[in-house]
């Protein structure tokens, strides 16, 4: 008995099926991208945009496992969904997908709202070094980003929601065109919307590449550190009433080094990710434009792709504003644990309280 | 102004001022220069103030260009309510001046640790940092540690009242032919002698010993902690710097932006002072470099001393060698014996016996000789007992200072590493905030 539910993901129905299917032959229905099927579905109240606030579908991308066939091997992620809508039956789904099948889905995606900003993947191909492809720093990037791909997805008003809007939106679309089909150059907004695009990126990238040599200015700061305190610690020692002090400053630089590595971690983590993804969403943009062929694309005109400019403006405000918060407030902690280390230090070296008045009034 | 503390509470002394001669300079010496012992420090300020290029024929007719430093002194007194202090008295000097203080020094004084002039060169510099003489930041921190050179040699308990040092810092014209007339570069040989020979002592001092062991000890690690700062230092200023690019970038990011414009311009300016920040961090720094290095050249004249200690206890046992073969010879020539081989000795037995005369003439020699020689050991056993007991009454002086120095300059450089992440924490507390108005 076949027991799937349907979910209008971007106009593409999703069958999310669940582990107790199997077709009416007795066999298993297969966990398969060609059981995506095309549908269209019409929907009573197309005209209201979901608020993009009120979100009723929750999916996760978790728990990568390695699959090995025959010919090849590759990681399964697990896509849960889960749901307040009351066309499901149930409210939690769980299918397993690979990343040929998100690449799959985008691109489908893409095909059916060529005006909209479908948010990027994450690459497909490893760079700069790295030699395991299943490397578990790697994948697990990877998932995050398949999450976050996922979500954009399900928050996104338009793309959320079924066909049906697309067909309506369509007609309003070739009617746009004809208008302005005589043009010969294109309006002004596109134009200063691309040249933002072009602008962008480049400031994007640039930010990007120096957050990836203050990450090597880093690592390799933290390489002298390493040497650095063990020599105090050598000098140590060789003394008699200098060991205090010395295995002390020895035991601080430690330290520091430690909460350097974090530092160099937080910036991997957080910001190298959050840069990375909007110079992937720029490189998207940009070849958006070069589309061609689609004489009956919307232009600018059209307020769902500037609504959807302006959504997007917002959502890379956001992500980035929160993610340099972040670094910022790691940063402080960094210096502020440094802080209380050699602060202690201090206090232990100060015998006398006339001295201990001293280090009040250098502060 | 700095003054070092000898812990001593004599009357203060009026220093002449340099229009006297220099026999009427000494008189006031022998006059107000209180009990041996005293540091000159209690009694003047001292203070290397200025330093200046100047140009001149050296000594082979060459036109060079060389630094001079200016000397102030000035008597210490207290200075009452609201009047001016007494100008100081002046004079300059260069850099080969006070290595020639500083040999005669350590040939006068061979049992005192001599307090060591800051580098000829510059060494263990960070990339940023020049290496050049003439440059002026190596001059100011050349000025600073020659200051503290004099500071040191005033206030040590026997160094203070050497007259030559007194002449060295009054009297600029006529002391370079004072140092001369001491004859002391004769001695500068033996010195030589005693640090490169390669003697072996039979019975050598332990205490000597593991004091030598620990100066090299010492000198190593102070040598790569050196090293390794500098290249810590190097590191940090990279990381630092990289940060102004943000500065740039946000700030050409910003001109295409409209409402994170704003935040993100202000976070850059706040990038752009984090850069900056690293140049006055690790130009303080360098001060905790400077007083590590001042202990590494300590140690070379603490090996000095073990060495010469050495020397003069091999030569003690070298004459008590002497003096024991001797007394043997003349055994030998009484007995009629021939227990040590000599050609005399064997050539008399080929040749025939000596008269009785000449024996008797021979031992009278002998005697004189053995006599002259437990003279000597007499002394040198002395001396030796007079230098060790010296020297060690300098190194556990040396010692306490020591301890006290490096414990502070520890402390000082924990207070750098404070008021640095102070900075930090007010910087990325700022730029959050820009951020914030993203």
């Amino acid at each position: 008995m076949v027991h799937a539910q349907t979910t209008v993901l971007g106009g593409i129905v999703v069958m999310v099926m669940d582990k107790n299917t199997s077709r009416a032959d007795g066999s298993p229905m297969p966990n398969s991208p060609s059981s995506m099927v095309n549908q269209y579905r019409l929907e009573e109240d197309e005209e209201e945009q979901q608020d993009a606030n009120t979100k009723d579908l929750f999916i996760s991308v978790d728990n990568p496992e390695s699959h090995v066939t025959a010919i090849e091997t590759f990681i399964m992620y697990r896509v849960v969904t889960r749901t307040m809508r009351s066309e499901f039956d149930s409210s939690e789904y769980e299918v397993r997908r690979r990343y040929q099948d998100f690449l799959w889905l985008r691109s489908r995606l893409e095909e059916n709202h060529p005006t909209l900003i479908v948010h990027p993947l994450p690459e497909k191909f490893v760079m700069k070094g790295m030699v395991e492809r299943f490397n578990d720093d790697f994948i697990e990037t990877r998932r995050k980003a398949l999450h976050r791909f996922l979500n954009k997805i399900s928050e996104h008003p338009i793309l959320k929601q079924g066909p049906g809007f697309l067909s309506r939106m369509g007609e309003t679309v070739r009617a746009v065109a004809n208008s302005v089909r005589g043009l010969r150059s294109r309006p002004e907004e596109f134009t200063v919307m691309q040249e933002y695009v072009e602008d962008f990126s480049n400031k994007i990238c640039s930010v990007d590449k120096v957050t990836q040599r203050i990450i090597k200015e880093q690592r390799e700061y933290l390489d002298e550190l390493k040497q650095y305190g063990p020599t105090y610690t050598q000098w140590a020692g060789s003394e008699e009433d200098l060991v205090d002090p010395l295995k002390g400053v020895a035991s601080c630089v430690e330290r520091c080094s430690k909460e350097t590595e974090e530092q160099i971690q937080h910036l991997s983590e957080v910001l190298v990710p959050a840069l990375h993804e909007y110079v992937l969403c720029a490189e998207t943009l940009k070849l958006q434009e070069e589309v061609d062929g689609l004489a009956d694309r919307v232009e600018l005109a059209n307020n769902a792709l500037k609504g959807d400019w302006s959504r997007w403006q917002d959502s890379m405000r956001t992500d980035l504003k929160s993610a340099f918060m972040s670094t910022a407030e790691k940063n402080m902690e960094y210096y502020e644990k440094c802080l209380a280390v050699w602060e202690s230090f201090l206090l232990s070296q100060r015998v006398e309280p006339a001295e201990q008045k001293d280090v009040e009034d250098t502060s | 102004m700095m003054m070092a503390d000898s812990g001593s509470t004599e009357e203060v002394a009026v220093i002449g001022n340099t229009d006297i001669t220099s026999a009427e300079s000494e008189n006031n010496i022998i006059n107000t220069m209180v009990e041996r012992g005293t540091a000159l420090l209690r009694k003047m300020e001292i203070n290397v103030a200025e330093a200046e290029k100047r140009t001149g024929k050296n000594t082979v007719n060459m036109q060079e260009t060389y630094t001079v430093y200016l000397i102030e002194t000035r008597p210490a007194e207290t200075i009452p309510e609201g009047a001016m202090p007494a100008a100081p008295d002046t004079l300059w000097r260069r850099y080969s001046e006070f290595e020639l203080l500083r040999t005669y020094l350590l040939v006068t004084f061979p049992y005192i640790i001599i307090p060591p002039l800051p580098e000829k060169r510059a060494e263990f510099v960070w990339h940023k940092l020049s290496a050049d003489n003439l440059d002026p930041d190596f001059v100011e921190r050349r000025r600073v540690g020659l200051e503290n050179f004099l500071l040191r040699v005033a206030s040590h308990p026997v160094l203070s009242n050497d007259q030559i040092f007194f002449l060295f810092l009054t009297e600029e014209k006529g002391w370079r032919e004072a140092v001369l007339d001491t004859g002391f570069q004769d001695k500068v040989d033996s010195r030589l002698k005693s640090l490169s020979a390669m003697f072996r002592v039979k019975n050598p001092d332990k205490r000597f010993t593991a004091l030598k062991q620990y100066s090299d000890e010492l000198n190593t690690v102070i040598s790569q902690l050196l090293r390794v700062r500098a290249r810590v230092a190097d590191r940090m200023y990279g990381v630092y710097k990289v940060h102004g690019n943000y500065g740039r970038v946000f700030s050409e990011w910003s001109a295409i932006e409209k409402e994170m414009g704003d935040g993100l311009q202000s976070a850059g300016h706040h990038m752009d002072t984090y850069a900056a920040s690293i140049d006055d961090i690790l130009e303080e720094e360098e001060h905790y470099a400077d007083q590590l290095k001042e202990y590494l050249f300590y140690t070379d004249a603490v090996r000095s001393v073990c060495r010469k200690n050495e020397l003069i206890q091999y030569e003690l046992e070298m004459e008590v060698q002497d003096l024991a073969h001797k007394k043997q010879q003349k055994e030998e020539l009484l007995s009629g014996t021939v227990r040590i081989f000599s050609l005399k000795g064997m050539t008399s037995k080929l040749f025939g016996q000596e008269t009785q005369e000449q024996r008797e003439s021979k031992v009278a020699a002998l005697d004189q000789s053995i006599h002259e020689g437990e003279e000597t050991v007499l002394q040198k056993n002395k001396e030796c007992k007079e230098f060790v007991r010296s020297a060690w009454e300098d190194i556990e002086r040396f010692k306490e200072q020591k301890d006290k120095d490096l414990r502070e300059a520890l402390i000082s450089y924990a207070i750098m590493q404070i008021s640095m992440c102070k900075k930090g924490i007010q910087v990325w507390s700022n730029a959050k905030e820009c951020f914030n108005k993203m």
